[in-house]
C-alpha cells in the first residue's frame, strides 16, 4: 500500500523544551493510524505540524509523496481535521458553520451537499440551530462533518472522543470505522484513551516525551504472551507461595499485595484448573492485557502496580 | 486685553452735492450735519461686509443694511450665518447725534490731505453709555469723515467714512469701523485642535502681526 | 479572495457585538441632536461667549446641520476608536479564543491571505461605521437643522465657511476619518495576533490610543519636534484640517481652500504608513506563529 504520510526526523523545540524529537513514521493508504501518548507526550504538537499549525524546527513531512511545506495548499485540500475540541462559530448555525468551512476548502458548495453531510452525522434536523445550543457530542459530530465536507483523502482526528459520553464515544468509534471501511479514507487518530485506539486502529505509534516508543501493526504490538492476569483469592500471600512452588513460578510478578502473572492469554484455562488442584480459593481471574497496559508499561515500567491498584 | 477692530462701509454714490460752507459756528456745523443725516427717514442698502479680526476668519458677506429713524440700524446677512459687529449697529452717527450734547471746538486736523474740523460732543445725559464723541467734519460738505466714540463699557469705537453717491444725505458708501473686542478664548474641552506642529510659519506670523491692529471691515455697496 | 472576504463579512455581520457600534453611534447622535434641538442656543451661548461681546450671532442660523455635524464628529471620533477596536481587536484573538483559528489555518489558504482578508473585513467594517455616521450625523443633521454657513471654532479663533463650500469638506473629512480609524483598526488587529482572548487587545488598543493622544496633546516643547509629529494619534483629528479654511492677508477666507494642506498630507502619509506597518508586522508575526490555542 502506498504511503500517504511520511514523517522524517521531525523535531520541534519550544525555546528550551523539546516537544517532539526525531519522530519518524509512515501512514499508508487506508490505515486507521493510532497516535498514542499521554497528555503532553507531543502527539498534539505532531498533529499540528501535520496540519501546518506549528512549524517544525527540523525534519520533513510528506503527503502523497509531496513536501508539505512546498505543496501546502494542494495537500491541505486533501486533508480534513478535527483538532481537539471541535470549536466552531457558536453564534452561527450548524448549516452556516459547515457552509463557511466548505467554501474555505475550495469546493463547490450546494445546499444539498451541506444537508447530506449533516444527515450523515445525524444533525439534519438541527441544521439551523445555533451551535451554542449543541451538546459536546453534537459539536463533535458537526466537527467531523466539517472535516469531511470537501471529501478529503486523509482525515486527522486529534482526541476526537474528548469530553464525550459513553454513547458519544461509541458513535465516534463507529464513524471512524465507517470512514475507513466504507469510505476508504485514511484516518489518523490521536488519543490518550488508548482503549479507544485499540478498537479502531490497525497501525499505531506510541509517543512519549516527544519520542517514538513503538510503531507497528496493532495486532503485532499486542503480543498475547504478555497478558497480565490478576488473580484474587481469599489469601493472596498463601496463594502466591503455592504458585511460586508450581510450574507457574516464572510468571509470577513482583508486587505489593496483588497477585499478578504475566503469561499467554491462551493458558488461562490451564491456570484455572491448576489453581483448583492446588486448593487455592479463587475469587476472580482477570486478564488485563490491553493496549493501554502495553502503553503504560512502555512509557512507565513502574506503572503496573499503580494502574492495577486503581 | 482689549483690541481695536475697524469696520468699513461703502455706499456707492448716486448724487453729488456741491455746497460750500465757510467759517461757521461749530454748533451750527454740527446741527447742519445732523440735519443732513436726518433727511433720511429710512433706507435699505445692499452691501459687502469684510471682517478683519485676528481671531475671526470669515468670508466677505453679502449683507443688507436697514435703517429707520431715529436710530434703528440693522445689518443682516440674508443668505446665511455671519458675525455682525455689535458696535456697527449701536454706535452709528444717528445714535450719537440724536441725543442731547454739548459741543466743544477742538480745532482743525487733516484726514487724507483734507482739512477737517474737529469737534467733541459731550452727552448731557449722565447715564449715557457714550462718554465722549470726537467728530472730524468736512466743513465744506458737512460730512463726518471720521469719528471716535468712547463708551462707558465697551471701549472706543472709531468710524472712518468715505462718501460718494449719497453724500447729500450724509450717507457714506464706505465705512471702516474699528472697535475694541475682548480677547477670544474658547471654553475648555470644547475642541481638540488639529495641529501637527508642522503649521506653516506664514500663517502663524500673519496672525501675530495682525494681533497688534486687528481690523474688522464692513463694505456696503448699493 | 472575494469568497473568503464574503465569509469574513458574513461572520462579522452575524455577531451581536458588531451592532453595538452601530447602536452606540446612533444613540450618541440622536441624543446630541435632540439636546441641541431642544436647547442648542445655550450651547452656542457657551461657546461663543467671547465673540458675542462684540458680535451679534444669529443662533438659529449658527445652529445648522453643518455645525452640528462638526460637533458630532468631534465627540464621536473620540469614541469610535473603541468601537473599531471592539471588532478589529477580536479579529484573530477571537478565533483563537473560540478555537476556530486552528481550523482556519489548516484550510488551504495561506496565512498571509487569511490575514489580509481579515484586515480587509475590519477595514470594511470601519467604512460601514463611518457611512452610518455620515448618514446620521451629516445627512440627519442637515435634514433636522437645515444648512447654512458653518461656524468652526478653534482655540485660536472662529471661522465661517460658506454653505456651498462645506459639503466637499465633509466628504473629505469622512474619507480622512476612515484612514484614521483604519489605523486604530490596524493597531487592534496587530495586538489581536498576540492574544488568545479578545478583551486584551481591545483594552490594550484603547489604552495605547489614550496614552498617545495625551502625548499628542501635551504641549511639551521637547515632544513637539521629536515625538509628536510621528505619533499617529496626532493625526487622528486631522479631519478637522479640512475645516480650517485658508484666508488672505486681509483675513478673508478663501472659498475652496484649506489652511494647512501640508499637515493633512502628512497625516495621510503617516496614517497610511502606520497601517502598513501594523498590518505588516501582524502578518509577519502570524506567519511565524505556532497555533497552540
Amino acid at each position: 500500500m502506498a504511503p500517504i504520510i511520511e514523517v522524517n526526523q521531525l523535531c520541534k523545540n519550544f525555546k528550551e523544551l523539546t516537544a517532539v524529537s526525531n519522530l519518524s513514521f509512515t501512514v499508508n493508504e487506508g490505515d486507521v493510524y493510532g497516535f498514542l501518548g499521554q497528555n503532553g507526550a507531543g502527539k498534539s504538537t505532531s498533529i499540528r505540524m501535520l496540519l501546518t499549525l506549528i512549524a517544525p524546527t527540523s525534519g520533513s513531512i510528506n503527503f502523497f509523496g509531496k513536501n508539505l511545506k512546498n505543496h501546502r495548499h494542494e495537500i491541505l485540500r486533501q486533508v480534513g481535521a478535527v483538532i481537539e475540541r471541535p470549536d466552531l462559530y457558536k453564534y452561527l448555525s450548524a448549516y452556516d458553520n459547515l457552509s463557511i468551512f466548505a467554501k474555505m476548502s475550495e469546493i463547490k458548495v450546494s445546499k444539498s451537499l451541506i444537508m447530506n453531510q449533516l444527515q450523515m452525522v445525524d444533525l439534519a434536523d438541527r441544521a439551523h440551530s445555533k451551535v451554542r445550543t449543541f451538546s459536546q457530542g453534537m459539536k463533535q459530530r458537526l466537527g467531523i462533518a466539517i472535516s469531511l465536507i470537501h471529501n478529503p483523502k486523509v482525515i486527522i482526528l486529534d482526541e476526537p472522543t474528548n469530553g464525550l459520553d459513553p454513547q458519544g464515544i461509541a458513535d465516534m468509534r463507529n464513524l471512524i470505522l465507517k470512514l475507513s471501511r466504507e469510505m476508504g479514507k485514511t484516518v489518523v487518530i490521536s488519543s490518550h484513551l488508548l482503549s479507544e485506539i485499540e478498537l479502531v486502529a490497525n497501525r499505531m505509534l506510541i509517543i512519549h516525551k516527544g519520542k517514538k516508543m513503538a510503531e507497528g501493526v496493532v495486532s503485532e504490538l499486542l503480543d498475547p504472551s504478555k497478558t497480565i492476569v490478576q488473580i484474587e483469592t481469599l489469601n493472596n500471600n498463601e496463594a502466591k507461595g503455592k504458585l511460586l512452588l508450581s510450574k507457574w513460578a516464572e510468571f509470577v510478578q513482583q508486587n505489593n499485595g496483588l497477585l499478578l502473572l504475566q503469561m499467554n492469554k491462551g493458558d488461562i484455562p490451564q491456570l484455572t484448573i491448576d489453581l483448583v488442584a492446588m486448593n487455592i480459593p479463587v475469587l476472580s481471574i482477570q486478564p488485563r492485557h490491553s493496549l493501554e497496559d502495553y502503553f503504560i508499561s512502555l512509557t512507565n515500567p513502574n506503572a503496573h502496580v499503580e494502574a492495577f491498584a486503581n | 486685553m482689549k483690541k481695536t477692530v475697524k469696520c468699513m462701509m461703502i455706499l456707492t454714490t448716486l448724487l453729488f452735492v456741491n455746497s460750500f460752507i465757510y467759517a461757521q459756528d461749530i454748533n451750527a456745523l454740527v446741527q447742519k450735519v445732523k440735519a443732513k443725516i436726518e433727511l433720511v427717514n429710512d433706507y435699505e442698502a445692499k452691501g459687502k461686509m469684510k471682517t478683519n479680526v485676528a481671531f475671526l476668519k470669515v468670508p466677505i458677506a453679502n449683507v443688507m443694511v436697514y435703517f429707520k429713524k431715529p436710530n434703528k440700524l440693522k445689518i443682516k446677512n440674508e443668505k446665511g450665518f455671519s458675525f455682525i459687529p455689535k458696535g456697527a449697529v449701536n454706535i452709528n452717527m444717528n445714535n450719537i447725534l440724536s441725543n442731547k450734547f454739548t459741543v466743544l471746538d477742538a480745532g482743525v486736523d487733516k484726514i487724507a490731505g483734507l482739512a477737517v474740523r474737529v469737534v467733541k460732543l459731550l452727552p448731557e445725559d449722565d447715564n449715557s453709555d457714550i462718554v465722549l464723541s470726537t467728530l472730524y467734519i468736512d466743513e465744506a460738505n458737512a460730512l463726518i469723515k471720521k469719528s471716535k466714540t468712547t463708551t462707558r463699557d465697551n471701549g472706543t469705537y472709531e468710524l472712518e467714512m468715505s462718501y460718494g453717491k449719497f453724500a447729500a444725505y450724509g450717507l457714506p458708501d464706505k465705512v471702516i469701523f474699528s472697535f475694541n473686542t475682548k480677547d477670544y478664548k474658547l471654553p475648555k474641552g470644547v475642541t481638540f485642535d488639529f495641529e501637527d506642529g508642522t503649521k506653516q510659519p506664514k500663517a502663524e506670523d500673519k496672525t501675530k502681526a495682525k494681533k497688534a491692529v486687528p481690523r474688522l471691515r464692513l463694505i456696503i455697496i448699493v | 479572495m472575494w469568497k473568503l472576504l464574503q465569509i469574513e463579512l458574513f461572520k462579522i455581520s452575524r455577531r451581536p457585538r458588531t451592532y453595538i457600534a452601530f447602536v452606540a453611534i446612533a444613540a450618541i447622535v440622536f441624543l446630541i441632536q435632540f439636546a441641541l434641538k431642544a436647547d442648542g442656543k445655550s450651547y452656542i451661548d457657551l461657546i461663543t461667549r467671547d465673540i458675542e461681546e462684540s458680535f451679534i450671532i444669529d443662533k438659529e442660523k449658527a445652529l445648522n446641520g453643518y455645525f452640528i455635524c462638526f460637533l458630532l464628529l468631534n465627540t464621536l471620533l473620540v469614541q469610535v476608536p473603541v468601537l473599531v477596536a471592539l471588532i478589529a481587536g477580536d479579529s484573530i484573538s477571537g478565533e483563537a479564543n473560540m478555537g476556530t483559528l486552528r481550523l482556519l489555518v489548516s484550510k488551504p489558504i495561506s496565512r498571509t491571505q487569511l490575514m489580509l482578508i481579515k484586515f480587509l473585513a475590519c477595514f470594511l467594517f470601519t467604512v460601514a461605521l463611518l457611512i452610518w455616521m455620515a448618514i446620521l450625523a451629516l445627512f440627519g443633521s442637515m435634514l433636522i437643522f437645515g444648512t447654512d454657513n458653518m461656524m468652526v471654532l478653534k482655540s485660536t479663533g472662529a471661522t465661517i465657511i460658506e454653505r456651498g463650500d462645506v459639503f466637499w469638506r465633509y466628504l473629505a473629512a469622512f474619507g480622512y476619518a476612515i484612514l484614521a480609524l483604519t489605523t486604530v483598526a490596524a493597531l487592534a488587529f496587530l495586538l489581536s495576533v498576540f492574544a488568545e482572548n479578545s478583551i486584551g487587545p481591545i483594552v490594550a488598543t484603547v489604552c495605547i490610543v489614550i496614552v498617545l493622544t495625551i502625548l499628542s496633546n501635551l504641549n511639551v516643547p521637547m515632544f513637539d519636534k521629536t515625538i509628536r509629529p510621528w505619533l499617529f494619534t496626532t493625526y487622528m483629528v486631522g479631519w478637522k484640517g479640512f475645516f480650517y479654511i485658508n484666508y488672505n492677508d486681509d483675513g478673508q477666507t478663501i472659498t475652496g481652500s484649506v489652511e494647512n494642506w501640508h499637515a493633512i498630507k502628512r497625516g495621510i502619509f503617516l496614517l497610511t504608513g502606520h497601517i502598513i506597518l501594523f498590518v505588516g508586522i501582524a502578518i509577519w508575526v502570524f506567519r511565524k506563529r505556532d497555533i497552540l490555542s
